[in-house]
């Protein structure tokens, strides 16, 4: 009884015990799940960090990235490259200094660029990065893809794991710092952040080469549970809407909105694609067109806009009561 | 290889007038509508594989079948405009938003229509090819089909230009494009000239669809590699800006031959890019964009 009593007058500590049993679950999930679930679960913990470091960066910031493709691709790629010569951590650490490389270089060229030409540019990257590495692949080794050796599903799933609670860590303190205030003034109003003395390039460059890690170390340890890969696969432009889609559903104000979203997604994914695998184009395409049209604030947007609404119609019945009683006196 | 270059030059611009039909469609839904249309490029390779549909069924031309997906791909770009996008807006609370909605909705679309194509067509490449009868022109032995898909990306192209700058409706669309409160006092339709517009930038591509089917052969697959080279094209000659578009286009058909004959055609998206990361350092708003 007291123990209820707590839980439900401390929000505080039911976000604990329940963000806990959460823990718990995954941590547990290989001793009964099989193979097989943990597998998926693995690739949604995946998503989850593409979604939360994705709306770290456009959330904030405004610009919309459709990169994360790209360095999710480099990191896949790190994986086939390097999986014989080097030790998985090792592979996870090249993978992020790659993608976030990678990312500075293209952060320091297209610093110019606003609002659409941004996207415009970070969409085409995708092609540019799939199309290189494909010659580069045909050239040098005269063949298309890589087989990627399977890995211990519970090793991968503890490592998923490690990384989102690592990118949460990340994402929560960089929200709270100074220079997450930064990143939101940019969104707000870029001319205006500059004139209160942010370093708004330095702040955009750096931030979207941080998410960049993230998303390329997520993308190695993609790639273990894809069993062949080849330009098409690793540098899907899926990998760049997905996380999109998860974060714009999920809601990018809070942190755990794009979690709850990517989990949602990641699982509908994997159920259309195995119930329905010739209908997965058609519902993907469905669901991404209805989420941005009735839920352009996710499902965080949902319950206030409800409540208002409920509100309004419990007002209306009350004046429609009061109605009939003048009309009976 | 430098005697080669002169040739290459040539058939760069007959391929380049296809480009420029697919951008400027592009750049109008853009310039207009305010929507970075993701799904052009399946609209063209659904003028494409409907062009197939219509010769081997009715034994028609691809003249007459482009006569057919034009206006198709109108009423749909018309229908989406009407309905999706215009939603889209109303639900919007300022530009920056909507336009990244309507892409988010685009690549939306662009799935639904994918799948369509796919169940419908299959993936393979499906043979439309006609009039391939060599012509020797200039010294330079070009395809009968390149000179005519040339000549109608062209002739389309100025009719566009003239309509937009010398015709009441031009006039309407030019209004609405830039100041769509004040076209609206002004009396004229703006959600009817958005429709307007977003469909006939979807006529322009189910039009360079059967264009491009007369020289190559369609697939279901090529929808994407359109969108990514209309892109970069309206990017290169400016958003928004319709002249600019069939300029870039003709320049992109020039390095696309050049490319492919002197080197590898595996490495023109990557010099496209090239192109294209350059001159965003060096002038971000493209070739004739405004500033």
């Amino acid at each position: 009884m007291g123990v209820v009593q707590l839980l439900t007058t401390n929000r505080k500590l039911l976000r604990w015990v329940f963000l806990a049993l959460v823990l718990a679950l995954i941590v547990t999930l290989p001793l009964y799940g099989g193979r097989y679930h943990t597998s998926v679960l693995s690739f949604v913990l995946v998503y989850v960090v593409l979604a939360v470091t994705w709306a770290m960066f456009s959330g904030t910031t405004g610009y919309m990235s459709l990169a994360p493709a790209a360095f999710f691709g480099l990191g896949v790629y790190s994986m086939a490259i390097l999986q014989h010569t080097l030790p998985f951590p090792i592979v996870m650490v090249v993978g992020g200094i790659v993608s976030f490389a990678f990312a500075l270089l293209i952060g320091l060229v297209t610093l110019r660029l606003k609002g659409i030409y941004f996207a415009i540019f970070t969409f085409g990257l995708v092609v540019f990065l799939s199309e290189l590495v494909q010659h580069l692949e045909t050239r040098l080794r005269n063949t298309h893809g890589w087989a990627i050796i399977p890995m211990n599903t519970t090793m991968i799933l503890y490592v998923a794991l490690g990384l989102v609670v690592v990118t949460m860590l990340a994402v929560y303190f960089i929200r709270r710092s100074r220079y997450g205030l930064a990143m939101l003034s940019i969104g707000g109003n870029e001319e205006a952040a500059g004139h209160m003395g942010v370093n708004t390039t330095m702040v955009k460059v750096l931030s979207f080469a941080i998410s960049s890690v993230f998303m390329g170390v997520a993308g190695v340890i993609g790639a273990t549970q894809l069993i062949y890969i080849n330009t098409a696969v690793a540098f899907s432009t899926i990998y760049s809407f997905m996380p999109i889609l998860m974060a714009v559903f999920g809601g990018m104000g809070t942190l755990y909105g794009p979690v709850a979203g990517a989990v949602v997604f990641a699982y509908l994914d994997t159920m259309i694609r195995n119930e329905f695998p010739r209908y997965f184009l058609l519902i993907f395409g469905i669901v991404l067109v209805a989420v941005i049209l009735f839920l352009p604030n996710g499902i965080a947007g949902l319950m206030p806009m409800l409540q208002e609404r409920l509100r309004g119609l419990k007002a209306r019945l009350r004046k429609g009561g009061q109605t009939e009683q003048h009309a009976n006196t | 290889m430098i005697e080669q270059i002169p040739e290459l030059v040539v058939k760069g611009v007959l391929a380049g007038g296809i480009y420029g039909l697919l951008a400027m469609g592009l750049t109008l839904q853009y310039g207009v509508c305010r929507i970075l249309n993701i799904t052009h490029g399946e609209f063209a390779m659904l003028g494409g594989v409907l062009t197939y549909t219509l010769i081997t069924n009715l034994g028609i031309n691809p003249l007459v079948a482009a006569a057919v997906t034009g206006p198709l791909m109108f009423v749909i770009g018309f229908v989406l405009q009407m309905t999706l996008f215009r939603a889209l807006k109303a639900r919007s609370p300022s530009q920056p938003v909507f336009e990244g909605s309507a892409l988010l909705v685009a690549f939306g679309v662009m799935y639904v229509i994918t799948f369509i194509a796919q169940r419908g067509w299959g993936g393979l490449r499906l043979t439309t090819t006609w009039l391939a009868t060599k012509v020797m022109f200039a010294g330079v032995t070009l395809f009968l089909n390149q000179i005519v898909a040339f000549a109608i990306a062209v002739a389309l192209g100025v009719a566009l230009y003239l309509f937009l700058t010398r015709s009441r409706l031009g006039r309407a669309i030019r209004a609405t494009a830039e100041d769509p409160a004040t076209a609206g006092l002004m009396g004229v339709d703006t959600n009817l000239m958005l429709a307007f517009c977003f469909g006939l930038g979807a006529l322009l591509a189910g039009i360079a669809g059967p264009l491009s089917a007369m020289i190559t052969n369609p697939s279901t697959a090529i929808g994407f590699h359109n969108t990514v080279i209309a892109l970069i094209v309206v990017t290169l000659g400016g958003l928004g800006s319709v002249p600019g578009s069939f300029v870039a286009g003709i320049i992109i058909g020039i390095v696309s031959q050049l490319v492919t004959g002197l080197w590898e055609s595996s490495f023109t998206v990557t010099v496209y890019y090239a192109i294209l990361m350059i001159l965003l350092l060096v002038r971000p708003t493209g070739l004739l964009g405004k500033r």
